[in-house]
């Protein structure tokens, strides 16, 4: 490896297996990430998505395999360089927090003791807001907004402590084909112009396929990984998969038949909530 | 204009010492009770806080048993239920009213027996009356400073944790992948306000104290959405709220028929209901006003 790509690596997992109560999630995992590189973590449900970004943020340890932030092993702190946007949040309406608050968290949430008006941190939340096109429900309760105007908001709140790396758990769950659409646009937006790795779980690969750079693709708790042309391909995924698969592409849509008699696998062309975790991954 | 003030305040209010002491640590507890409220509700932890109420009851009956001050009892029993509760599980949404229902509930089977030993073995008269109902009036002005140790713990607690506690409340695993230490955030949290609730069943009654913790800190809510001002709201009504109890209790020695003063507790709670309707009613007229016109003004702005 040249000095030139040591710098650009963000993120490098090196044959991260997980074992938890007993269950193999996680088979030596193993894929890399450069800055402004847009990324999609594609599997059913069930397939290691949220542990895999687990491990990465250290809320799980890896049984064995070792993940790098930045080129180190072990971040200042948790956490630290990366931001992350959870797969949902339940916040009561009544809460009063605004989502200018919310972001404001995102600058300073971990430090103690009360913060004191300051012009400049003002300022760094309003761009912040502005960026992920907020501005206009900045001072709504976060818990009455919208499924897409949330996201918006915990995408500003990830990002506003300057991480080299955006990790977001399903952000496309629950949302409408247009929220969809704006927030896979933001998020392309962010990678290319503000140089951040951005790895994104979902169990749809149709809304990422524009805007995707690589595809770390999840089944049975083994990984593939690299650009969509090259993973997503009848013999890549029948190896992945442990058994036949088949790639049928229909008007730039890709459809993956995963099940062996018994139907597609949720990864793709399936509507969002259909349930096939037993497929496919068996 | 002072024929109006002595109608407002009886003759002898502000000279009477048993009000100086009523004043001060009703106030300092409104305010703590207020602060720790706000996090108790926006938590979704007010069952949890209603249960520290039921099981002071238990350490303050106990206390008369062996003649010590009720406020140890309040507070050495409501902090070791939150240990318990925690133990138990009160981090799940689902374990949290289990916890908090198991633990409530063997801490009020304890009570019952020691209201009952209180009554029948001891001489000390309206124990029972004390400790579900209050004392404001009565407490001994020996046990101040330990009201605003306690305060100053309580709240403390609170506005070191606000900023880790605020964020935790949104959502658990994006506070973990901060850095912080979520569990033991949530643990201090949980203790700050059993020391709070005990604080205030000493002064508005076991059964009552939880009107204290968390009516102010719902009609807050009402009137603001940002969380520094909400917690500012809530410790500022429940101070009124107190104040004013006082007040209308101190004055109603003098009203008729019995001559014989109202209790405290049932003015304070009965005004944190009242500021509260206050507060549901012109908020919901608020957001009437609110949702359709205000788009339009801001496109001429």
């Amino acid at each position: 490896m040249t000095k030139m790509e040591a710098d650009d690596e963000v993120l490098a997992v090196e044959g991260v297996s997980v074992r938890l109560s007993g269950r193999e999630v996680l088979r030596d995992v193993r894929f890399s990430l450069k800055r402004g590189e847009f990324a999609g973590l594609i599997g059913s449900n069930g397939a290691g998505k949220t542990t895999l970004l687990r491990v990465i943020l250290g809320l799980t340890a890896a049984t064995s395999g070792e993940v790098r932030i930045g080129g180190a092993a072990k971040p200042r702190r948790r956490g630290g360089g990366i931001g992350y946007v959870p797969q949902k949040i339940l916040l009561d309406p009544d809460m009063p927090l605004r989502a200018r608050d919310l972001v404001g968290l995102g600058l300073d949430g971990h430090r103690l003791g009360i913060p004191l008006p300051s012009r400049s941190r003002r300022q760094q939340v309003d761009a912040m807001l502005r960026a992920v096109g907020a501005e206009k429900f900045a001072d709504a309760r976060v818990g009455n907004l919208s499924g897409g105007e949330q996201q918006r908001v915990l995408i500003a709140h990830a990002l506003i402590s300057g991480p080299q790396l955006l990790l977001l758990d399903e952000p496309l769950a629950n949302l409408d084909i247009r929220s969809e659409q704006e927030v896979v646009g933001l998020l392309a937006r962010i990678a290319s112009q503000q140089q951040v790795a951005v790895l994104i779980s979902a169990h749809e690969i149709n809304p990422l396929l524009p805007v995707m750079d690589r595809v770390v693709y999840l089944a049975a708790g083994r990984a593939a990984s690299g650009p969509a042309s090259e993973v997503v391909r009848t013999d890549v995924l029948s190896e992945l998969y442990g058994h036949h698969v088949d790639v049928i592409e229909v008007h730039d849509r890709i459809l993956v038949i995963a099940g062996r008699g018994n139907g597609l696998d949720d990864s793709l062309g399936l509507p969002a909530g259909y349930d096939d975790a037993a497929l496919g991954a068996r | 204009m002072g024929h109006l003030l002595r109608a407002v305040f009886e003759p002898g209010f502000f000279a009477s010492a048993p009000v100086r002491v009523a004043v001060l640590a009703g106030g300092m507890v409104a305010i703590v009770s207020g602060v720790l409220g706000v996090f108790t509700v926006s938590r979704g932890q007010s069952y949890a806080g209603h249960a520290f109420a039921d099981i002071s009851v238990t350490g303050g009956s106990g206390s008369f048993l062996i003649g010590i001050s009720p406020l140890w009892g309040f507070a050495g029993t409501s902090v070791v239920a939150a240990g318990i509760m925690e133990l138990i599980g009160i981090r799940q949404p689902r374990g949290r009213d289990l916890a908090t229902g198991i633990v409530r509930g063997a801490g009020l089977g304890l009570a019952a027996l020691f209201l009952y030993w209180d009554t029948t073995h001891t001489s000390t008269t309206g124990a029972t009356i004390t400790i579900l109902f209050g004392s404001l009036f009565t407490i001994s002005s020996s046990l101040i400073p330990v009201i605003v140790l306690l305060s100053l713990v309580s709240a403390g607690i609170a506005a070191v944790l606000y900023r880790p506690l605020l964020l935790s409340t949104v959502s658990a695993d994006l506070a973990f992948a901060r850095g912080i230490p979520v569990r033991l955030a949530g643990m201090a949290c949980l203790a700050a306000v059993a020391v709070a609730v005990s604080l205030s069943a000493l002064t508005i009654g076991a059964i009552l104290s939880t009107a204290l913790l968390v009516g102010p800190a719902a009609t807050a809510f009402r009137l603001t959405s940002r969380p520094g001002p909400a917690i500012a709201w809530s410790a500022l009504i429940g101070l009124a709220a107190t104040w004013l109890g006082v007040l209308l209790a101190y004055d109603s020695f003098y009203w008729p028929p019995a001559r014989h003063g109202w209790p405290v507790s049932f003015f304070v709670v009965t005004l944190i209901f009242v500021f509260y309707l206050a507060a549901q009613l012109t908020g919901a007229r608020r957001t009437d006003g609110q949702a359709a016109p205000s788009l339009p003004a801001g496109h001429e702005g």
